[in-house]
């Protein structure tokens, strides 16, 4: 039970990136992007394959992990951003599956569909990461600064202009704001958090498989911010919490035998639905930018 | 008195259809222009191509001498809307387009998005405040909470925190009742007088428009069709029979 526990908060750490990332994408952009999965895969990846196959430390595959899924994010970014509401959603859904497509045919790098095991343990102070307390620290000291990071752009003149433009972008592009030049930013720092979340998911496995990352992750990842509220950091953590506790819910209470595996795919499309029509603005909903007292204007009034 | 904005005998099409079909118009500085017109005869398309929003099939757009947009055998070349607001043009555009979910003063601040200094961007915001009371009376509000008259306050506002040098509005008076669209118009008038922004109003609203203007254009399916002194065009028998219903 308590083992359980863990494995739910160390999941709900790797997904809480991923979702935080979806957040900036989504959230705050108002792009409906289906690709986290993709740049997740290739974080995993790029962990595996740099120190499987080069003997890298993790913590050096890291930046190269990051990078590398900004610089997709971009690339897909700069084509597909032009399109509006489902073509998008459609664009990007295919980017990750051509990926995960890449990643399972690609044998001499990737290993195919058996994909790359032994990834070796971290090393921190001489000593191997291993046990399940040390993970959950190591991931949310990750989730926590990605997140400090996102509050403080979300704040910051940047986020201002993202909230433009998912308000609107006509009136954005004529108070001086480059539409595209943010869209692309913001992808791609949504990515870069889905590849960070992909080099923790390979270290805690010690294996990667192209199986993983399929579609559902990104539709998990857009359910975790729906949930939890678009445009809220803190409310998309704690949807990956809720979302990672009920999909272990019928392990953790030994109902695995009488529940099946798939009917955390209905659950999860239930509570979709029932959002929608009860609470749409999602369980904390969206963060109002707190407006500091200004000297001259009467603020408090 | 020099020209400001001048159209050249430009021409754009959607698809098969043409919109506007060489038009040639001047605004100069300091002015209030209008451009007044039925539904569907272009105007708003004519806006949209000044502000890059609509690609020109042939002519040219050019602002103080500098070239905006330009059709060159038959590919267009246009500054993009965004860099726009550096150049001193600021755009209100049709229906408004407030940012309903951000607060009128959360408005203001990204109608001066390209001014960097605060106490710049907190001086106007003042002034603002101080022009239309009614914003600065509900300057924590959501805009959405605004009436359609105050929104339209709200969007000339945020427009003019950028301190343009022309100011173009796409039917200010859309669906508001005449003696807002009244206020409006005398607030701009003001914005004329005493900020010396020069203004480019395109309108339904032909009488009130008029009344307001140095100079109208007439525009009828994609042309210009008459061009005065907009006194003139109040007293003209046309116009008066097409457009001020006499």
């Amino acid at each position: 039970m308590l083992n359980f526990f863990l494995l739910i908060v160390i999941y709900a750490g790797i997904y809480a990136l991923m979702a935080l990332g979806q957040n900036m994408i989504t959230g705050y952009v108002g792009i409906l992007s289906l690709c986290q999965a993709g740049f997740f895969a290739v974080g995993s990846y790029v962990t595996a394959i740099l120190s499987v196959k080069l003997g890298w430390s993790f913590w050096a595959t890291i930046p190269v992990a990051v990078i590398l899924s900004a610089l997709l994010g971009v690339l897909i970014g700069l084509p597909t951003l032009r399109l509006k509401g489902d073509y998008l959603a459609i664009a990007t859904l295919g980017f990750a599956e051509i990926l995960r497509t890449i990643i399972n045919n690609w044998d001499s790098l990737t290993n195919g569909p058996n994909g790359i095991s032994r990834i070796p343990k971290a090393m921190l102070f001489g000593a191997p990461i291993k046990s399940k307390y040390a993970y959950i620290l190591l991931i949310w000291f990750f989730v926590l600064i990605v997140w400090a990071l996102f509050e403080r752009i979300a704040k910051s003149r940047m986020g201002r202009a993202l909230e433009a433009v998912r308000e609107d972008e006509i009136a954005a592009s004529s108070m001086g704001i480059n539409i595209t030049k943010y869209k692309v930013w913001a992808f791609a720092l949504g990515a870069s958090a889905a590849g960070l979340a992909g080099c923790l998911q390979a270290l805690y496995i010690s294996s990667v498989m192209p199986g993983t990352y399929v579609f559902m992750v990104s539709i998990m990842a857009l359910c975790m911010v729906v949930l939890g509220g678009m445009g809220n950091f803190a409310a998309v953590i704690l949807g990956a919490f809720i979302i990672q506790l009920i999909s272990y819910f019928p392990q953790m209470v030994g109902l695995s035998n009488i529940i099946p595996a798939q009917a955390r795919q209905i659950l999860f499309g239930l509570i979709l639905v029932l959002m929608m029509i009860y609470r749409p603005q999602g369980i904390l909903g969206r963060k109002e930018r707190k407006y500091k007292k200004t000297k001259t204007g009467e603020a408090s009034k | 008195m020099s020209e400001l904005l001048k159209i050249d005998n430009i021409s754009v099409s959607y698809g098969n259809i043409s919109a506007l079909k060489g038009v040639s118009m001047s605004v100069q500085e300091g002015e209030i222009v209008s451009l007044i017109g039925a539904n569907g005869a272009g105007k708003s398309t004519l806006l949209k191509s000044i502000v890059g929003l609509e690609p020109l099939k042939e002519g040219s757009i050019s602002f103080r001498g500098e070239v905006l947009g330009q059709a060159k055998g038959g590919h267009y070349k246009g500054v993009p809307t965004n860099l726009l607001v550096r150049k001193g043009v600021a755009l209100v555009p049709e229906g408004r387009r407030v940012f309903a979910d951000l607060t009128i003063e959360e408005n203001l601040d990204m109608g001066a998005f390209m001014v960097r200094e605060d106490s710049v961007v907190q001086q106007r915001k003042e002034e603002m405040y101080e022009f239309f009371p009614i914003l600065g009376n509900r300057r924590k509000q959501k805009s959405r909470s605004l009436s359609g008259g105050e929104q339209q306050m709200l969007a000339v506002a945020r427009a003019l925190m950028s301190n343009p040098t022309l100011l173009l509005l796409d039917e200010p008076g859309l669906g508001l009742a005449p003696l807002i669209v009244q206020d409006i118009f005398n607030k701009l008038a003001i914005i004329n007088r005493e900020n010396k922004v020069t203004i480019f109003i395109v309108e339904q609203n032909a009488r009130l428009a008029l009344k307001s203007s140095d100079m109208g254009y007439v525009m009828e399916n994609g042309r210009i069709v008459l061009a005065d002194k907009a006194k003139a065009l109040l007293k003209n028998a046309q116009v008066r029979a097409a457009y001020l219903g006499e």
